[in-house]
């Protein structure tokens, strides 16, 4: 029996297997008892946890230039700022998912986590203690938080940062830039003065160039 | 007058044994650490975050710039999760490179931690005798890329260009008398590939060398073995791969478990420890640098006999030739749109590992049919190692505390990304 059976037999999350690998969808309620399970379940037994990231799916699927259409409007096809509203993304804004690696099997499973508006879930490091700190990351860069984190800290950004810089809506270049003030003798922040500026714009294809790749290829809105 | 228990000293971030920008606050009762807690992200450049904005070829240069001793085996494991979502087939000549040159790089990073861990624990001699060798394999890589470092050489379908028949040469000078020249010149005389070959049967003797001033001598013992220890099922939970959990004796290496390239078509062995201390991951580095010599006689002899193409034949992933270009006007239209907006990537989620020389290197992307990255992730191998300093130096000395961060050979480029 491969992992994807046995995961459905687990009766819990959705299951998907996309490019040979094995994903289980659930929501933050039910992560700690799936965890526990995933970990100690002899046929699953995933003993290492590899991996934990936020993703942000604000903008998912939007474009800042336009491929379809575009050519009765204008020429115009490129839009300064991108919409929210244009997103294909239908699930939760927030997903936090984690790489897990069962050593006993030999195999390899994706578990993503669905987080709903309070953008928390509980801290995982109760069943897998090499998360801590990859939840520090995700905490640092998207805001997530985690329940129960023995040590729920910044970790890659600078002390004193403000803001979560990894979500979609912010900035690249960032809000603050800084620099050493001469008369007050310390280091100040001010507003950033560059621009952002875009020398690719992010343009979506359905051109059907790369056809039966990947299972969901061509069903874009 | 009250009695102090414990005080917290500071470690860095501009310490040399501190490998890099890391700072370590460090407390101490004595001279005995009770806890360690590493403040990281002093290097962080928000490469993730500028990958989403850039086009899937503008972001390879990134990926050498995350472990920066070992540039191509973190190149390998970005190209072959596009290769995997784009389902591209690579040549077998441009595989036998990519894993040939995925063996350089791990004997560049051995070297140079090799180098480094001597050091650190003040044997001067290793490091200077590492760099020497170190630089035979920065040769190669310029040969075959025109970079020493940063070379940009795998790509999405293949390899960048093909071994180069001769090797570059050291020009004459004045401070170079004959003789010194025609040694420096010696090995180039021939292909890049006879270039490893003399590499390959000399290179042996000099890890002789290593073990000569290290594996039995009575200080670096130790100063090593007892150190740092941990056990199975705690490397597993705390997530180490690579020599930090080999040392603990799991024969988990994904060249072999998980095959990928053209592995499954090479002999070689994975070198296992004991103790789970810091001798053991000396040792275990030495025996995987013998390893790689043997995986890369095994290439060069099967990349002389196989000619062949090194990029996939799929020209609306792979820009054409600059020939190709001159005359076809497909071809024309190709180079003009890939260097531009770039190859889409189907909408869909994927990770891809690879053996890095430091644990599992994994590239996460999801993408949703744009020409760049939707979110991509990088899953440096340091990290882990990197977030259990706390936990393996509880107990011991403040001068082990050196001992440990250099056995879990930490590179602050993939721990801050």
């Amino acid at each position: 029996m491969n992992i994807a059976d046995e995961l459905r037999e687990l009766g819990q999350g959705i299951v998907s297997e996309s490019l040979g690998q094995v994903s289980l969808q659930i929501s933050a309620e039910e992560v700690l008892s799936v965890a526990k399970s995933l970990k100690t379940n002899p046929a699953i037994k995933m003993n290492m946890l590899l991996d934990l990231c936020g993703v942000d799916y604000l903008y998912y699927g939007v474009e800042s230039w336009q491929t379809e259409g575009a050519c009765h409007q204008s020429y115009c096809r490129a839009r300064a700022e991108p919409l929210s509203e244009n997103s294909v993304w239908t699930g939760a804004r927030f997903q936090v998912v984690c790489h897990l690696l069962s050593i006993t099997h030999n195999q390899r499973m994706r578990l993503k986590v669905d987080l709903d508006d309070s953008v928390s879930m509980p801290s995982l490091s109760g069943v897998w203690p090499s998360s801590v700190w990859y939840e520090r990351e995700a905490f640092d860069l998207f805001g997530i938080q985690f329940k129960q984190h023995p040590d729920l800290r910044r970790i890659l950004t600078d002390y004193g940062f403000v803001g979560f810089p990894m979500r979609k809506d912010f900035p690249l270049v960032g809000r603050v830039e800084m620099r050493y003030d001469s008369q007050s003798a310390q280091c100040v922040y001010d507003p950033v003065s560059i621009e952002y500026q875009s020398h690719v714009p992010r343009m979506i294809r359905n051109d059907h160039r790369y056809v039966d790749v990947g299972e969901e290829s061509g069903e874009r809105a | 007058m009250a009695k102090e228990h414990s005080y917290t000293i500071n470690f860095g971030p501009q310490h040399p044994a501190a490998h890099g920008v890391l700072r370590l606050l460090i407390t101490l009762e004595g001279e005995t650490v009770q806890s360690i807690d590493p403040h990281i992200g002093l290097l962080h450049r928000g490469t993730e975050k500028l990958m989403e904005h850039k086009t899937y070829l503008q972001s390879g240069g990134y990926f050498d710039r995350f472990c920066y001793v070992s540039m191509m085996a973190n190149e390998h494991a970005y190209v072959m999760a596009l290769e995997k979502m784009l389902a591209i087939k690579v040549p077998e000549r441009a595989e036998y490179i990519r894993v040939l040159f995925a063996e350089i790089t791990r004997l560049m990073n051995h070297l140079i931690w090799l180098g480094a861990y001597g050091l650190d624990l003040g044997a001067m001699s290793v490091f200077l005798y590492c760099f020497r060798d170190r630089d035979d394999l920065l040769a190669m890589y310029e040969a075959a890329s025109g970079a020493r470092m940063h070379a940009n050489y795998f790509r999405v379908g293949g390899v960048w260009r093909d071994l180069p028949h001769t090797m570059p040469k050291y020009q004459s000078s004045s401070w170079k008398s004959k003789k010194k020249l025609a040694d420096l010149n010696a090995d180039r005389q021939g292909s890049l590939l006879d270039f490893i070959e003399s590499f390959i049967e000399r290179f042996p003797g000099r890890i002789d060398d290593y073990e000569t001033l290290l594996t039995d001598n009575r200080i670096w013992k130790q100063r090593t073995q007892g150190v740092g220890v941990v056990s199975k099922e705690r490397a597993m939970s705390l997530g180490f791969t690579g020599h930090m959990l080999r040392s603990t004796g799991v024969a988990w290496d994904l060249r072999k478990t998980q095959p990928y390239s053209v592995y499954d078509k090479l002999t070689f062995d994975v070198p296992v420890g004991v103790n789970g201390d810091c001798y053991d991951r000396y040792i275990i580095r030495i025996a995987e640098m013998r390893e790689s010599v043997k995986i890369m006689k095994q290439c060069v002899d099967w990349l002389r006999e196989h000619p062949g193409p090194i990029l996939a034949d799929a020209p609306k992933v792979v820009p054409p030739s600059r020939d190709h270009m001159k005359d076809n006007m497909e071809a024309m239209i190709h180079h003009f749109k890939l260097h531009t907006e770039g190859f889409s990537l189907p909408r869909g989620e994927v990770y891809s590992a690879v053996e890095h020389p430091k644990g599992e290197f994994g590239v996460y992307i999801v993408s949703d049919g744009a020409n760049m990255p939707y979110r991509i992730k990088v899953r440096a191998a340091g990290f882990p190692h990197l977030a259990a300093i706390s936990e393996l130096c509880k107990g011991h000395l403040l001068a082990d505390v050196v001992t440990i961060l250099s056995s879990l050979d930490i590179v602050l480029g993939e721990v801050d990304r």
